[in-house]
């Protein structure tokens, strides 16, 4: 490769194209000025989104790298720029995404002096980030970008951020890059460890009622198909995190449902029940697992995982295999007896009946008239067939989602899992949108958390992309004010809100908009949004206190899942 | 059951270490009793000696999380019976008190010595654990001591491997 001598900035830019950035999310500002100068020579070939907040452009970058495989890319400004991303840095390392933040900063010079819009980003970002580093002088731009790259896309996928001083953009310097694979201290690709594999068989072979839970590390590791192999050779009924929705078809036979606070009975009682309990990609949150003092104490636990660190963390494994999961999947199923387990499989069945008869009956007693979410989000599933990208808030609706949506497709539920960030659903469904282009990507979001970030809708407008937005709007902070109800006596403490009309919002940004209160129009109007050609908003009226169940209430173990 | 741990960490030299280091401990509302670093064996290898009492699972739990962070190359968890440790005191007292008599006597029993006398004031060193350095503290009292330092603990390990052996199998499997 020649070298030539060039600008700092143009060497991030440069550094970028490498490694094949076609899109930013971002916004300028007085610190970053030199790099975005130099990204305007880049506007056939990098598409810079302008968000209307750093937020909002970094919650877009996860939203794309969830649904792309790819790493997600945020320019922002020094000082408030870069303290705006805090709320996605932490998500994105919670919910292991792959990021690359760019922040410019003050001159070397300056550092250290409180100058204007200063802020020690690296301090503050180091405990939410998988790495972070500043870049005092132009040389170190394209190889500190190279090992960015890799570390953020390795392993257990993360958030890096990169700080870069002013004069760092502006000094020239020579330009050569080569690709980052390889750090002395730091170990992303585990060897396999062949003695647990058989072991784990082993255990997997002897067992009766086998459980097999996943998380979103089967998608990161791209094992869908592996994963597919060894459920259907051994047989083993399957249920799925939060995170880990879309990793196996939810309308396969041997999908059991979804864990955790709110999932399903089923997969929640049968944990206590299981004499092996395989988990992969998963970390045994605490939303997943409730009391762990009184979680799957009679099984033997098989935990595959790439973070070391996560091993034995909450559960103790029996079998430990620190791999990833694609390679693991492969050599246990190549280890492992073909099978089957139809008694196992049919108390799931009779466990899934007890829930939906006991769900029914609760609806049809409480307030028949008005439309619920679970209503909307069936409806919407099945119009779909369980194919659209799904994005989803925190809250009410987004439990709601998780249960009710059939996802059919990897990396097709975008959701805010370990952090919980109100706000994540408008602009991740951007950047799902950017990711993702073919698909059809469905925002479905609460009155509360649209409005945290609301201003993205301003994104919309100018990058002109066909992004559904369905509010399902209760006049509440739905889950706090279940919880207010269930654990606090009913004492609505700030919880009811007053939320301006979001038609005229829409349309003040040429956003097409409805609002509909019935359950007569409710398929007119979802066929309507879908086959709109562009952006299109859609509130739905629903049940003002509508309650999320089944509910494992905190400190409760996974067995004592109430059904109502 | 709570115990005395040495952590003994070893990282790249790169800037903000000892940051990212000890923000681990602060998460888990763990107290840092005393913690050292400075190049180790190898150039460019830093090693840092963190003491800290707290229970096993705990300090497990701590050395995953130091061993995640990109630069840190290798981290170790000791027990007090694992380890050879060493800290090192400073007394600083007037120097009157050295035409005092007993004064030699303590410093000729606990073992410690005089790195320099001033016509003001005098510097005795005492090297050990912290128990005796401390014991030597409460015997100078009596005398006026103007000034006292100790540093943290620095440890060496009882087994045989050394760091370099464990630098070439990172580098071999990776």
């Amino acid at each position: 490769m020649t070298e030539l001598k060039i600008t700092g900035a143009q060497a991030l830019i440069k550094s970028l194209v490498e490694e094949n950035v076609n899109t930013i999310f971002g916004y300028p500002g007085g610190a970053i000025m030199p790099i975005y100068d130099a990204l305007y020579d880049y506007t056939d070939s990098i598409n810079h989104v302008l968000v209307r907040h750093e937020q909002g452009a970094i919650h877009a970058a996860q939203g794309y790298a969830r649904v792309s495989d790819k790493t997600g890319v945020v320019f922002a400004t020094s000082g408030p720029g870069a303290t705006n991303l805090i709320t996605g840095l932490a998500d994105a390392l919670i919910d292991s995404t792959p990021l690359v933040c760019i922040t410019g900063q003050v001159a070397s010079h300056l550092l250290g002096t409180d100058a204007f819009q200063e802020t020690d980003i690296i301090g503050i970002s180091a405990p939410i980030t998988k790495w972070n580093y500043q870049i005092t002088k132009a040389h170190e731009i394209p190889s500190v970008i190279a090992k960015a790259f890799f570390i953020a896309s390795s392993g257990r996928p993360g958030p890096v951020l990169i700080d870069i001083t002013k004069d760092a953009q502006f000094e020239s310097m020579q330009f050569y890059y080569e690709k980052c694979t390889k750090i002395r201290s730091y170990y992303p690709n585990p060897e396999l460890n062949k003695d647990s594999v058989e072991e784990a068989a082993k255990l997997i072979n002897q067992a009766k009622k086998p459980f097999l839970l996943i998380g979103q590390g089967i998608m990161l590791s791209n094992a869908e198909n592996e994963l597919k192999e060894f459920v259907e050779k051994s047989g083993i009924p399957v249920a799925s995190t939060l995170l880990g929705l879309g990793a196996f078809p939810n309308n396969h036979p041997l999908y059991v449902g979804y864990l955790g606070m709110h999932g399903d009975y089923a997969p929640n009682i049968k944990t206590n029940e299981c004499d092996v309990l395989i988990a992969i990609g998963m970390r045994f949150d605490d939303r997943v697992t409730g009391d762990v003092s009184r979680y799957a104490k009679q099984a033997k636990v098989i935990h595959i995982e790439i973070d070391a660190s996560e091993l034995h963390k909450i559960i103790k494994a029996d079998v430990p295999i620190h791999a990833d999961a694609k390679e693991a999947l492969k050599l246990l199923t190549a280890s492992i007896n073909k099978n089957q387990h139809d008694l196992w499989l049919e108390e799931f069945k009779s466990a899934k009946k007890t829930e939906v008869d006991t769900l029914k009956q609760s609806a049809e007693i409480l307030h028949s008239e008005e439309l619920k979410m679970n209503e909307v989000i069936e409806l919407l599933s099945e119009i779909t067939h369980g194919e659209a990208i799904v994005v989803t808030d925190v809250g009410q609706h987004q439990m709601m989602a998780a249960r009710y949506y059939q996802f059919n497709k990897s990396k097709s539920n975008i959701t805010s899992g370990g952090l919980g960030t109100m706000g994540f659903a408008l602009p991740a469904a951007i950047g799902a949108k950017f990711g993702a282009p073919k698909n059809t990507v469905i925002a479905i979001i609460g009155d509360g958390g649209f409005q945290m970030t609301v201003q993205e809708l301003g994104t919309i407008l100018q990058s002109k992309i066909d992004v559904k937005i369905v509010i399902l709007n209760n006049r509440f902070l739905g889950m706090v004010r279940q919880w207010q109800q269930l654990f606090f006596e009913k004492r609505y403490s700030f919880t009811e809100m007053i939320s301006p009309d979001f038609v005229a919002l829409a349309k003040a940004y040429s956003i097409e908009a409805a609002k509909i209160e019935n359950r007569a129009n409710l398929k007119d109007a979802l066929l309507k949004m879908l086959n709109y050609e562009g952006s299109y908003l859609l509130e739905v009226m629903v049940a003002k206190e509508e309650n999320v169940f089944p509910m494992v209430p905190t400190g409760a173990s996974v067995s004592e899942i109430r059904l109502k | 059951m709570e115990k005395i741990y040495t952590v003994s960490v070893f990282t790249e030299n790169s800037i903000g270490m000892l940051n990212r280091i000890t923000i681990i401990f602060t998460r888990r509302h763990l107290n840092i009793d005393s913690i050292t670093a400075s190049e180790s064996e190898v150039k460019d290898v830093f090693r840092y000696t963190i003491v800290l009492r707290t229970s096993k699972e705990q300090v497990d739990k701590v050395i995953g999380q130091i061993e995640k962070l990109v630069d840190v190359l290798k981290a170790f968890v000791h027990e007090e019976s694992e380890i050879v440790h060493q800290e090192i005191a400073l007394y600083k007292i007037k120097t009157d008190n050295l035409t005092n008599g007993s004064v030699e006597k303590v410093i000729r029993e606990n073992y410690a010595r005089i790195l320099t006398v001033d016509p003001m004031f005098m510097v005795i060193e005492k090297t050990g654990h912290v128990e005796e350095t401390q014991l030597l503290f409460e015997k100078l009292k009596p005398f006026g001591i103007l000034e006292f330092a100790r540093s943290g603990r620095v440890a060496v390990t009882k087994p045989m491997k050394e760091l370099s052996t464990y630098l070439k199998e990172i580098e071999k499997s990776n």
